[in-house]
């Protein structure tokens, strides 16, 4: 009976577990204590407030680009994270869509069979990945965007633009009252249109008979807005710009850090997409292709319907994390000073209040909100993907 | 079918049948352009395309980079336009004046064969665990992960002891610091990737979810927002006598973030390992440590080296943010070299980034060249 003294193996390494778990507790739980005293005394000694109290105090710097209204004198820090997260968005937003575009172009381009083609995408997916993003913005900033002409010798554009080491200015389209009923005609149109595929697929799938609907639905997006238009008596005017003595008046300003970051980040992440594009195309068999050729379906067709859907369910993961890859790139953008929610908030808030703690913390949860929320509306698409499983 | 096979046969060839002219050629130059680029009347449009467009993009490339490049000189005149030059091109001997610079920034000139040192032991070091067949390997990882570090800072940051002088990192720049940021990353962050790995697959659920917490937060935030974390909140945490200074800051913050997406490579690693392995060699008696030191990690490392190398990839290119926390890496020193009066001409920035784009893709792209050779031979490996 010497079972009952000696403890079993398995409730040793029990209790070795539960020790393991209460040591591992200790010292996170020590470190965390020692770097709150810490900072606590650093702070103190520095003579800096702690907490968000700065969030509602004015903020007194200016942002270069502001989709929502901003006033140095009067709008206050919390204004100015808004204004930063809303430039990020917006480049990253923008961003995603022509990395896709191009990504995927690039992508099919790398797996044609023509030599000459694939050679070029190839070249361009090599190139572009193996030069860091920092150093492609930094060129389109530096050596292309500023040695463009300067303001007095502005480059006139087709249509009323600009184009200097400034920016890109565009006419303004100015809405009058009407405008609406024509957005409104749009939608309708556009609802018109699905509800007919959606009749269209069903008739389809009932009877076995396809119905072309193409340029029907076309028309019907295009055409009431149009009708509206013209029946509301145009009411859509441009302010052009004018270029002045020391600036350009009125008009759309497209800031250059904004288009040399927007450049950089579609031209870099685009080379990543095609790398899992490609890797997608080439994961569907050959043999789905030519048992769809056997079936008689045609090459466009056997692509829509056989080789898209399955590799869209192998690119749909790597993609999503280019994406992120994007969203989280676009912070660079405070290299070149263009003002997303870096360069505004661990920039130039973080350098007026000095509250570090807070101000990294917030910057770092907006990203892990932004990167959780992406992944979400990605996973969800890729249910929508994924095959049906029996 | 029985009424087919019955029938008399009605037609049998008296004569031989015409003779076919022979199959167009399919081997050869033309065979293999006919099939490369001329297949169909649409590829025949595209192939012309993009000969058009390689004629119009690549002549002015090579125009201004080599024909029209100004080779030497020693200062902003003999890159501006001159009679004899109305149009010149890339401005190489800004490169070459600097170039100590951008190797070794302020390092003392007096002590820098300490890098060049420095530089061979990393290269030795490199090469030693790089030859997949190399002698005594084992011996190789001892050198990289435990000589080379101290022999490094001792060459590197100096030892009154041993009569070096002391150099303070803020004086060190250029691809110094590059090749060190990347270094150290890579370095810490193959053992603390590797711990973290465990640490998500364990079975204590705190450990696990310690890990999964900092791997999934790190992975979710940009290197930039890390590196300022490190930069202005780690001085925070500490008492102020010990604050780190600025490199070791940028460093850690690093080699936090490198561990993290190493984390995820090592694990992808270790689901590669068939559990049988495992039970195996708890079957042999094996403790815990020991059957991780001896039989998982050496496959799971092998099987993932290719990962691990495209992470060092990564993370060579992401060295270049640590410029935007104020280290005075390679891009940095390109950039204030860049903003020198005594060079300034419409092409020294071209020039400056054109030098510091064919660094990094030459290093780079001879990484994943290496990737994709081990990625083979493992492949060559696996099949039977």
């Amino acid at each position: 009976m010497t079972d009952a003294i000696q403890p079993s193996p398995r409730n040793a390494r029990r209790v070795g577990n539960i020790a393991l778990q209460f040591a591992v507790v200790a010292v996170a739980g020590g470190l965390v204590y020692a770097a709150v005293v810490n900072a606590a005394q650093n702070l103190a000694h520095a003579n800096i407030a702690s907490g968000f109290g700065f969030w509602n105090n004015t903020a007194g710097f200016d942002i270069s680009q502001t989709l929502i209204s901003y006033s140095a004198s009067t709008s206050t820090f919390g204004r100015a994270f808004w204004v930063g997260l809303l430039n990020t968005l917006l480049v990253a937003g923008i961003g995603i869509v022509l990395a896709t575009v191009l990504g995927f172009f690039v992508g099919i381009a790398r797996l044609s069979r023509n030599w000459l083609v694939a050679r070029l995408a190839g070249g361009y997916v090599e190139l572009i990945r193996n030069v860091p993003l920092l150093l492609q913005i930094l060129f389109w900033y530096n050596a292309v965007l500023r040695s463009l002409p300067e303001l007095g010798d502005s480059v006139p554009l087709r249509g009323g633009g600009f184009l200097n080491n400034r920016g890109l200015f565009l006419p303004r389209p100015e809405f009058a009252q009407g405008f609406g009923a024509v957005v409104l005609a749009l939608l309708v149109g556009m609802v018109a249109a699905l509800l007919l595929r959606a009749w269209a697929r069903r008739y389809q799938k009932r009877t076995g008979t396809p119905i072309p609907i193409l340029w029907f639905a076309l028309a019907l997006i295009v055409a009431p807005p149009l009708v509206v238009f013209v029946l509301a008596g145009a009411p859509l005017s441009f302010s052009f710009p004018q270029v002045g003595r020391f600036n350009v008046m009125g008009g759309v300003e497209i800031l250059p850090e904004f288009a040399a970051l927007l450049f950089a980040l579609s031209i870099y992440t685009a080379a990543f997409i095609a790398e899992v594009v490609r890797a997608g195309v080439l994961a569907v068999p050959i043999g789905q292709t030519e048992a769809a050729q056997a079936l008689g379906l045609r090459s466009a067709t056997t692509l829509r319907f056989v080789v898209v859907p399955q590799a869209m369910r192998v690119i749909v993961p790597p993609l999503t994390n280019q994406y992120l890859n994007l969203i989280k790139n676009s912070s660079l953008a405070v290299a070149i000073g263009y003002p997303d929610l870096v360069q505004v908030f661990t920039g130039s808030v973080l350098n007026i209040t000095g509250q570090a703690v807070e101000v990294v913390a917030v910057t770092m949860a907006v990203y892990l909100a932004i990167s959780l929320f992406t992944s979400l509306l990605m996973n969800l698409y890729g249910r929508t993907v994924a095959v049906a499983e029996r | 079918m029985a009424a087919l096979s019955d029938s008399p046969l009605v037609f049998l060839r008296q004569a031989p049948a015409q003779r076919l002219s022979p199959p167009a050629p399919r081997g050869g130059a033309f065979g293999w352009l006919r099939a490369n680029l001329f297949s169909s009347p649409g590829n025949i449009a595209l192939t012309l395309l993009c000969g058009l467009f390689v004629a119009w993009a690549v002549p002015p490339v090579l125009r201004f980079f080599l024909i029209d490049a100004v080779w030497s000189g020693s200062d902003r005149a003999a890159c501006l336009a001159s009679p004899q030059m109305p149009r010149p091109g890339a401005c190489w001997a800004f490169v070459r004046v600097w170039f100590s610079y951008f190797v070794y920034g302020f390092y003392p000139i007096g002590q820098r064969w300490r890098v060049d040192l420095f530089f061979m032991a990393l290269a030795f070091g490199v090469a030693w665990l790089a030859w997949l067949s190399a002698p005594r390997r084992g011996t190789g990882a001892v050198y990289f992960f435990v000589v080379l570090p101290i022999l490094s800072i001792i060459l590197l940051n100096g030892a009154p002891l041993v009569g070096l002088v002391r150099v303070p990192t803020s004086l060190w720049g250029g691809i110094l610091v590059t090749v060190i940021v990347a270094t150290v990353g890579i370095a810490v962050s193959l053992p603390l990737g590797i711990i973290l790995a465990l640490g998500r697959r364990s079975k204590i659920p705190v450990v696990r979810l310690f890990a999964v917490t900092f791997i999934e937060f790190v992975r979710g935030v940009p290197l930039i927002t890390v590196l300022f974390m490190a930069s202005v909140m780690l001085p925070l945490f500490v008492p102020e006598r010990f604050a780190p200074d600025k490199l070791l800051r940028a460093l850690i913050g690093v080699a936090l973030f490198a561990s993290a997406y190493m984390a995820e490579v090592v694990r992808g690693g270790l689901l590669a390992i068939p559990p049988a392995q495992f039970e195996a060699a708890q079957a042999l008696g094996l403790p815990y440590w020991r059957t991780i030191a001896l039989v998982i990690l050496p496959q799971a490392l092998r099987v993932t080296l290719p990962n691990i190398v495209n992470i060092f990839i990564a993370l060579f290119k992401d060295t270049t943010l640590v410029f935007v926390v104020g280290i005075f890496d390679f891009l940095h020193a390109i950039e204030a070299a860049r903003a020198d009066p005594k060079w300034a001409t419409p092409n020294t920035s071209v020039t400056g980034y054109a030098f510091a784009a064919l660094f990094y893709f030459v290093c780079c792209y001879g990484m994943s060249r290496y990737a994709r050779r081990v990625e083979a031979r493992l492949a060559r490996a696996h099949r039977r």
